[in-house]
């Protein structure tokens, strides 16, 4: 049973009702991204806003995007695109922190 | 009828490739906000209050919403719902117009406030008030670009439906367009909370 929805899944991509469950899930985030910002936590509304944002892009790169239902070459490949933004990131980080 | 080659896997492996350099064009974008926030973290803070964030969470409930209907698209014309696949591309494209029209709006406020690259009262400003709408114009500025682009490959996408040549049996160009679309979404995830709520 479980092993033919994710063949179905696999050929047709994810069903009308998982799409608009993440439809509803990336709106709820945005009211949570608002309604924090509200609330002043310093440094951490930086930390919270980055974290929601991070979680509506998982969403939308893994149902939107059909990724979840892709082979390894292309998770792998998505995979080292974030490692290297996040070492170009870091690295620029380490570089103006310190000076 | 010749007989063509059609790599599907190829063909969305090449797509993936292409975001992946617009993933590092918009990070630089990023890294460089980031920077710069961190060393006018006063002036950002206070600049970012001219914007609307009603605004900006209008557009960015427009944009969560098309890209959900770009989904849907792609999962019709896989059933074969071909009728139903195109309304989706149709509502999608209208969708961004909206997007497009709100943002004009929010940059005419903005104008008509002296708050663009260049102005007398940002040169006035703290020099970090300048930079942040210095960003703010280059990084929506691109972006709107980039939604201007996906309305003509959705409208290709649409006209190729039309015509019978994206089809539930060869159905890449329409499920790379909506990948196009959903980076596009991706990158306004990050640009609302960073440029309307973060400062």
């Amino acid at each position: 049973m479980t092993h033919d929805t994710t063949r179905e899944n696999a050929r047709h991509g994810p069903s009308y009702g998982t799409l608009t469950a993440i439809w509803c899930g990336l709106l709820v985030l945005t009211v949570v991204t608002v309604g924090v910002a509200g609330v002043d936590l310093g440094f951490w509304n930086v930390v919270v806003a980055m974290a929601v944002a991070t979680a509506k892009a998982a969403l939308v790169v893994l149902v939107f995007m059909h990724l979840k239902y892709e082979n390894w070459v292309f998770k792998g490949f998505v995979l080292m695109t974030f490692a290297i933004l996040a070492i170009f990131i870091g690295f620029t980080f380490f570089d103006t922190a310190y000076r | 009828m010749t007989d063509t080659h059609k790599d599907y896997e190829g063909a969305k492996l090449g797509m993936w490739l292409f975001l992946f350099t617009e993933i590092l064009l918009f990070g630089g974008l990023f890294v460089l906000f980031a920077v710069y926030m961190a060393r006018h973290h006063e002036a950002f803070h206070m600049a970012s209050r001219h914007l609307d964030v009603r605004m900006g969470a209008a557009n960015t409930v427009v944009l969560i919403t098309s890209s959900w209907l770009a989904a849907l698209a792609v999962a019709a014309l896989k059933r074969g719902q071909d009728a139903r696949a195109r309304g989706l591309t149709l509502g999608t494209i209208a969708l961004a117009g909206v997007f497009l029209v709100i943002k004009y709006f929010e940059w005419s406020a903005k104008f008509r406030h002296g708050l663009y690259p260049g102005s007398e009262h940002l040169a006035a400003g703290p020099p970090g008030e300048a930079v942040y709408f210095a960003m703010y114009y280059a990084m929506t500025g691109l972006h709107g670009l980039h939604v201007t682009v996906g309305m003509g490959v959705l409208g290709f996408a649409w006209w190729l439906m039309r015509t019978g040549r994206c089809t539930r049996a060869d159905f890449v160009f329409l499920e790379n367009g909506a990948l196009y679309w959903h980076l596009v979404d991706l990158i306004w995830i990050y640009l609302f909370p960073l440029f309307y709520l973060v400062g």
